[in-house]
């Protein structure tokens, strides 16, 4: 060795408090990732549902993924506005032919991208979409965000037509579903 | 700092005791002779209606605990049993909910006096820096609770609180996630709150331990702000103080009780005795009265990120305070523009607590009970609020300590304490009394 002073004694110190100090960081890791959801919380990944009962103009919550999903079957003029809107104009600039399958039918996550309330079915704020009644955010007929805190439009999330009144709502579509887009 | 005169064993027992474990000796020191100033005034009992609180909230907490089932499908029911079937279990939750209402009032008040007279100060930051710590748990195990019986806003409220984290870039999403244990507020994180406001009372337990050991070393600050010269500066604890403490603790009591028993829901909501509806936000939600200023600065702040670091940063100034404050001067009673700003801060604390329980419109202010509309909007008052704020601690708190002329401290608390009675025999007349 070239420095006298350093032993085998040191370099065991150094070896064992390193593989101790590794081991109990490792340790922690199972603390840490129980608190991420649960297997049978990953589980709940689909949801159906029948469209056919949804009038023009009515919006109907469901819960998928144990939030809450506005189905909103649009009416021409809500489509029309929502389509024309200037790109310009968009906190979160998106086209609405991005955030729809089918212009009809305009699916979002219901939760406000602020803190996480549900936007109000009943007021439906300076844009005609929704007013959510925590701190003021205000959606289009899109599901974007046009005024208050909210930093994003509503999120939409995966889903695919099974047929033309069934929609399956959920993180991985079926490939018949895929097919049916495809 | 050392008692009036140290603790001596006299009995056998005692004596073998204390060679071996010297509790009685640490009680003796601490709580007996401690010599304290003699010039404390009744806002300088908070600290021991807010051990005596912590106390109360522990003990019915604990009891609570033996009803209730921390279980989505359970919880409000659980609680609507023990208001109905448990013995005397409405008393004990009414007690609880309401104790924690008490424990907020106690704590501001302990914070702002602080405030006043500069207790914050050299040689006590550490204190102080303790204290907020502790103010900041309570935040924390107060959420907590509240979520637990499982109403609607208890639901929306942990919905909100939550997502502030969803507010940090990139990983946001993620850390919401893990701290709900699903991909919204759901049964697992219910448990796990249930879990951890169990837990966080100790956890401020062994923090008021630290915050008391912090302050005997170098004892209380007093009224005047100036250190303690001598022995004939102070008296010791017991019985002084102990009586004092005690008599202002039988006033809060009543002041307590009056809730329970009279308007024992005047501090919470209605609408969280409809059960949790993950499916709709009430129309209006509002957080419990201790955290109203803070909710309305969130508000007040047009972005999501900056709103949330906004909040938070109008209570992690206070931890600059210490060195903020450029004065030497600790009481306020010396400084006649501190003074001013002080009660100025105080109105602007309230107008954002009255504005952070307003619906989140922008219509204009109305001034409550008088049903005067002012001509400015909500949203604007609580801008220049939060503003002012911030201005207070960050700008005018170092400004006023070089620009003013602070009036004469006495020269000790003792003469000033005389003085004050019209003078006693060993009184040396002071050029300024202190008030």
């Amino acid at each position: 060795m070239d420095n006298a002073n350093v032993t085998r004694r040191d370099f065991l110190y150094v070896a064992t408090t390193a593989v101790v100090g590794v081991g109990a960081t490792v340790s922690l890791w199972p603390f840490i990732d129980q608190m991420n959801p649960a297997a049978d919380t990953l589980a709940l990944k689909e949801v159906e549902f029948d469209l056919a009962p949804v009038v023009a103009g009515q919006i109907v919550t469901i819960e998928w993924q144990k939030k809450p999903v506005f189905i909103r079957r649009r009416t021409a003029e809500e489509i029309q506005a929502a389509e024309q809107t200037p790109l310009s104009e968009l906190k979160d600039p998106q086209t609405d032919q991005a955030r729809v399958q089918k212009p009809e039918w305009l699916i979002l996550v219901a939760t406000c991208t602020h803190l996480g309330c549900v936007p109000s079915n009943q007021l439906k704020g300076d844009y005609g979409g929704w007013l959510c009644p925590c701190h003021g955010s205000h959606y289009d007929t899109s599901g974007r965000i046009r005024k208050g805190p909210a930093p994003q439009n509503l999120a939409v999330p995966p889903y695919a037509f099974l047929s033309d009144t069934k929609v399956l709502i959920g993180a991985a579509p079926k490939p018949a579903a895929q097919a049916n887009h495809g | 700092m050392h008692g009036t005169h140290s603790y001596k064993p006299t009995t056998g027992f005692t004596k073998w005791l204390d060679s071996r474990l010297p509790i009685i000796r640490l009680v003796d020191e601490t709580l007996m002779q401690f010599p304290t100033p003699k010039n404390l005034n009744y806002w300088f009992t908070f600290g021991g209606i807010l051990t005596f609180m912590l106390g109360v909230q522990i003990i019915s907490g604990i009891v609570l605990a033996m009803h209730y089932v921390p279980h989505e499908a359970m919880a409000f029911d659980s609680v609507e049993r023990i208001m109905r079937d448990v013995n005397y279990g409405w008393l004990l939750r009414y007690m609880h909910s309401n104790g924690a209402s008490m424990f907020f009032i106690a704590v501001y008040i302990h914070i702002f006096r602080g405030l006043y007279y500069g207790s914050y100060k050299a040689p006590r930051e550490v204190l102080w820096l303790l204290g907020i710590l502790i103010y900041v748990l309570m935040m924390a195990t107060g959420f907590l609770g509240y979520t637990l019986p499982w109403g609607q806003m208890s639901f929306w409220g942990a919905t909100v609180i939550t997502n502030f984290f969803s507010a940090i870039p990139l990983i946001g999403e993620s850390i919401t996630q893990w701290l709900w244990g699903s991909f919204a507020v759901d049964n697992a994180t219910l448990q796990r709150f249930f879990s951890l406001h169990y837990l966080l009372p100790f956890v401020i337990a062994g923090v008021v331990v630290l915050h008391i050991w912090a302050l005997h070393v170098p004892g209380n600050n007093n009224p005047l702000g100036i250190d303690v010269k001598g022995p004939a500066d102070t008296v010791p604890f017991h019985p002084y103080y102990t009586v004092k403490d005690g008599f202002a603790l039988v006033v809060f009591v009543l002041f307590f009780s009056w809730f329970i028993f009279f308007d024992p829901n005047m501090l919470g909501h209605s609408d969280n005795y409809i059960p949790a509806n993950r499916l709709v936000t009430p129309k209006h939600i509002v957080p419990e009265w201790y955290y109203l200023p803070l909710y309305a600065i969130l508000r007040a702040v047009p972005d999501k990120l900056f709103g949330v670091i906004l909040m938070f940063g109008a209570i992690f100034v206070w931890a600059f305070l210490p060195w903020l404050d450029t004065s030497r001067v600790r009481s306020a009673r010396f400084r006649p523009i501190f003074k001013q700003l002080f009660w100025i801060l105080m109105v602007v604390i309230l107008i954002l607590g009255y504005l952070g329980a307003q619906t989140a419109d922008d219509k204009n202010v109305v001034v409550p009970w008088l049903g005067l509309e002012l001509p400015i909007g909500k949203l604007l008052l609580a801008r220049l609020c939060t503003l002012y704020y911030f201005i207070h601690f960050l700008v005018l708190t170092p400004l006023v300590g070089v620009i003013e002329t602070p009036l004469p401290t006495p020269e000790s608390i003792s003469k000033a304490v005389l003085a004050k009675n019209g003078g006693g025999v060993a009184a040396v007349p002071l050029a300024k009394a202190a008030e």
